[in-house]
């Protein structure tokens, strides 16, 4: 029974990992209805970035917030750089761009760091918390990274104008040029909070999966399964959608499949979802009109 | 990756293909046997690539996933010779049937959407994969994480017209004949039913499916016939290289894939033959840099193609010819 | 002599290959209701879309002096100018406040904006007692309305207006016209009003144009145009 317990715990841990990553996905397919199948490689490099500040003697929180402006910075220019000259260009088109941002970061990131394995510091402590035997410190800090941040992020859409102009850019861009909202930017934007989001997602996770350059594809999948899980549209969904696979990944693992197979677990989950409700839980369904 | 291309393939080039073949077969009595398999492994890439060509170019849907068909094609064939002793000439029509079986019933759920979720599903697909493939339940048939090591097989005559036979060359005369075979079959394909079939599909899916095109068994049958293409490219490679292992088969490969489609051009039968070139060569000459050089190259061809030259160099190729050519009437 | 709030010389607009206006020339009086009449496929929509930029144009426009035909939709609005597309364009998903308050999204008078949002409330109570409601579960009428006050929260110079009357009742129509005086009167708000209702839209307005086949064939006090034999057996039915 503890066991367990540890399993569903330490799932919400990941979970809330996953719960970020997607969240990040699914605010760029809101605006632009594009997958940024990049979004894992822009974490893992966001985390090298935290990674070359904390050698260099940077202390870890202030590292940390540096790294979040700085991925948001990068998230922004490679919306304006790389992202604008094929917005309205047929889907292939763009997903080639995506892998092809997904290549050249993964490089760029063999390249100046190589391919040995780092350690990543965690800035919780070893022991467990308040002596409980069920989870561990930074699994708690991560859970309460995770809630922070999209506490913040919630707050930010919900109560300040930058954020309602970001959501009606999103959901209606030629409505959004006749209030005066500059769409182009409200986009850019999209990215640097995405890619913000991700550098978080990357530095909490990064303790656990050790750093090096591969290390995101695995996760980003899980992303994409709880982005369809709670569907692709939907914030909030995305969220719930990264907790529920969180625990159903640990709970399989522990019990049903082991622990080797688990990337074939988001594989299964991503066709079932797709062929059976591929709206997912809170998402909606397109009827596109004949 | 335009969809609006011209068909080219109405006329069929007779001098340049018998040019080309002949070239093919003297080939590899003047280049050493290192430069016969890579001309060989060129020409297996090529297959893989028309079966993406045949997805992607014709029928519109996009895979990032294809490199797990190589998988499956290689490691058919590495375990029907390593368990079965199948002659390796044997393996590749099994292999071309499995993955047309596995390619059609992936498809059938997957092709129900569009672009970017079937897109997302392969992806998923070409993640997964090297996990499965090191499993430890299924390393009695896989042989795990180290693989299947496989003989190379002897050619059955020493000598061809009073030339030396080796294994190497042998082997390239054995890929160049089912090279040869894979493209008529898809040359029939695209220029009969089912050709046409798929490009109405592909450029007017609402149209096609109201003329009483069955859109959905055509789209996970353009599926499975590009996953046994991708197939029968994986068997032949496994016979190539003599050794299948999980982390050959990473989702880089299917990226690999893409890479030369774009390059090469969608919609295009020489194109593959570009695509494949480029794949084979660029980590050739870019691994002396770094080994995370070939990959940035691919990184940044991707991206600038899409911007400057989305119909890959076959398509640009025709563009000049178009341009520069003998006036038609 | 009131000024020209806004002049439009030789316009041509379209989509892609398609032209739709040829050589479109106009004035708007500052202050002035003008109306723009037509059948459908006039152009007429056009018309609006052109002013805002929303689509590519060729030609002169002016307002207040100022050229606007290269500046981008985003850059005109921050000059005055609202434009209630066809269809309404209201934000279906988010509330009708929210609605509202993006209508003053570029503004930074936050008081001012405080009692404009007030002000909506009392032209359009039907507004106020759905708040916090989506907008896109709100009646046709109630949406036009929110369309109109979303616009108005920009304390435009220029309302462009679309088709308001389009699929609503006669009833909730009477209001909306009525709602328009208002504004012109007492707010003062310059109003160009597409309209496929020529009756109403000549009851209301000061001055017509009338468009046919992307030309202007008519122009002139409304009044004028009412007693018009052409207008009155095409346009208003007798």
């Amino acid at each position: 029974m503890e066991t367990f317990f540890h399993q569903v715990v330490a799932g919400i841990a990941t979970g809330g990992v996953y719960a970020s990553l997607a969240l990040a996905l699914v605010m760029i397919y809101q605006s632009t209805h594009h997958i940024n199948f990049a979004q894992g490689e822009i974490a893992m490099f966001a985390t090298y970035m935290a990674w070359t500040l904390i050698n260099a003697g940077v202390s870890y929180w202030l590292a940390f917030m540096c790294t979040i402006l700085l991925s948001f910075s990068l998230g922004v220019l490679i919306q304006r750089i790389i992202i604008r000259p094929v917005e309205n260009a047929p889907v292939l088109n763009i997903v080639v761009v995506f892998i092809g941002l997904l290549v050249i970061l993964n490089s760029i990131a063999g390249w100046v760091f190589t391919y040995t394995i780092k350690a990543f510091p965690s800035p919780f402590p070893k022991e467990p918390p308040f002596g409980l035997y069920f989870i561990s410190s930074h699994e708690l800090g991560s859970i309460g990274v995770t809630l922070v941040l999209l506490f913040l992020l919630y707050s930010f859409f919900k109560f300040t104008p930058l954020g309602l102009a970001m959501r009606a850019a999103a959901q209606n861009p030629d409505s959004s040029r006749l209030v005066g909202i500059r769409v182009g930017w409200m986009l850019a934007l999209g990215w640097g909070l995405a890619a913000a989001i991700g550098s978080v997602a990357g530095m909490m996770i990064a303790p656990v999966v050790f750093l090096e350059p591969n290390m995101m594809s695995g996760i980003l999948l899980y992303a994409f399964a709880a982005a369809l899980v709670g569907g692709i549209d939907s914030p909030g969904g995305a969220v719930l959608g990264g907790f529920i696979v969180g625990i159903l990944e640990n709970i399989l693992g522990a019990y049903v499949i082991g622990t080797e197979l688990k990337l074939s677990v988001a594989l299964v989950l991503i066709i079932v979802v797709l062929t059976i409700k591929p709206a997912g839980l809170f998402g909606k369904v397109i009827v596109s009109r004949v | 990756m335009s969809s609006n291309l011209p068909s080219a393939e109405n006329s069929i080039p007779w001098i340049r293909i018998v040019v080309g073949l002949i070239a093919a077969c003297v080939l590899p009595f003047f280049i050493s046997n290192y430069h016969v398999f890579q001309a060989s492994m060129v020409l297996s890439y090529a297959i893989a690539l028309v079966g993406m060509n045949i997805l992607i170019g014709y029928s519109g849907q996009i895979s990032l996933g294809h490199g797990a068909f190589l998988a499956i094609g290689a490691y058919t064939s590495a375990i029907l010779m390593d368990k079965m002793d199948i002659p390796y000439w044997m393996t590749i029509p099994i292999a071309a049937f499995v993955c047309l079986v596995v390619g059609f019933l992936f498809g059938l759920p997957a092709l129900r959407l569009e672009g970017h979720y079937l897109a997302l599903a392969t992806f998923a697909l070409a993640v997964a994969l090297p996990q499965l493939l090191k499993f430890k339940h299924l390393e009695f048939l896989t042989g795990g994480v180290q693989g299947i090591v496989i003989m190379k097989p002897d050619p059955p005559w020493q000598t061809l017209f009073g030339l030396k036979l080796n294994s190497d060359r042998w082997l390239y005369f054995f890929t160049l004949a089912v090279t040869v075979v894979m493209f008529v079959i898809v040359w029939n394909l695209i220029r009969g039913r089912v050709g046409r079939a798929l490009i109405a599909i592909r450029d007017q899916p609402i149209a096609a499916a109201s003329m009483g095109i069955n859109t959905p068994m055509y789209k996970s049958l353009a599926f499975g016939v590009s996953a046994m293409f991708t197939g029968v490219a994986g068997a032949l490679s496994a016979i190539l290289v003599a050794f299948v292992a999980p982390d050959s088969f990473t989702v880089f490969l299917s990226i690999t894939l893409l890479v030369g489609m774009v390059i090469g051009g969608v919609t295009s039968l020489p194109g593959a033959l570009y695509g494949a070139i480029f794949i084979q060569f660029i980590p050739n000459i870019a691994d002396q840099i770094s080994k995370a050089a070939p990959w940035a190259i691919y990184g940044t061809m991707l991206i600038l193609f899409m911007y400057t030259m989305p119909t890959g160099i076959a398509g640009a190729l025709r563009l000049l010819g178009e341009k520069f050519g003998p006036t038609r009437s | 002599m009131s000024r020209m709030l806004l002049e439009v010389k030789d316009l041509f607009a379209g989509y892609g290959p398609t032209e739709v206006l040829h050589g479109l020339s106009m004035q708007i009086e500052e202050g002035s209701i003008t109306t723009l009449l037509g059948a459908n496929g006039a152009g007429k929509t056009t018309t609006l879309r052109a002013l805002s930029k929303m689509i590519k144009v060729r030609g002169q426009v002016l307002f207040d002096g100022h050229a606007i035909e290269g500046k981008a939709t985003e850059d005109i609005v921050r000059l005055g100018v609202a434009h209630v597309p066809d269809g309404r364009g209201t934000f279906g998903s988010l509330s009708t406040e929210e609605n509202l308050q993006l209508g003053s999204y570029t503004r930074k008078d936050k008081h001012e904006v405080a009692l404009d949002q007030e002000k909506m409330y009392t032209y359009f109570p039907r507004l106020k007692e759905r708040r916090n409601q989506q907008a896109g579960t709100l009646s046709g009428g109630e949406q036009q309305m929110l369309a109109i006050a979303r616009a108005l929260m920009l304390r435009p110079r220029l309302l462009l207006l679309d088709e308001p009357s389009f699929g609503l009742a006669p009833l909730i129509v009477r209001e909306i016209f009525d709602i328009m005086q208002t504004i012109n009167q007492t707010d003062k708000v310059t109003i160009l009003l597409v309209e496929q209702n020529a009756a109403m839209a000549l009851d209301l307005a000061n001055y017509a144009y009338l468009l046919e086949t992307g030309k202007l064939v008519l122009s002139g006090l409304s009044k004028d145009l009412k007693q018009d034999e052409a207008v009155r057996r095409s346009y208003l039915g007798h």
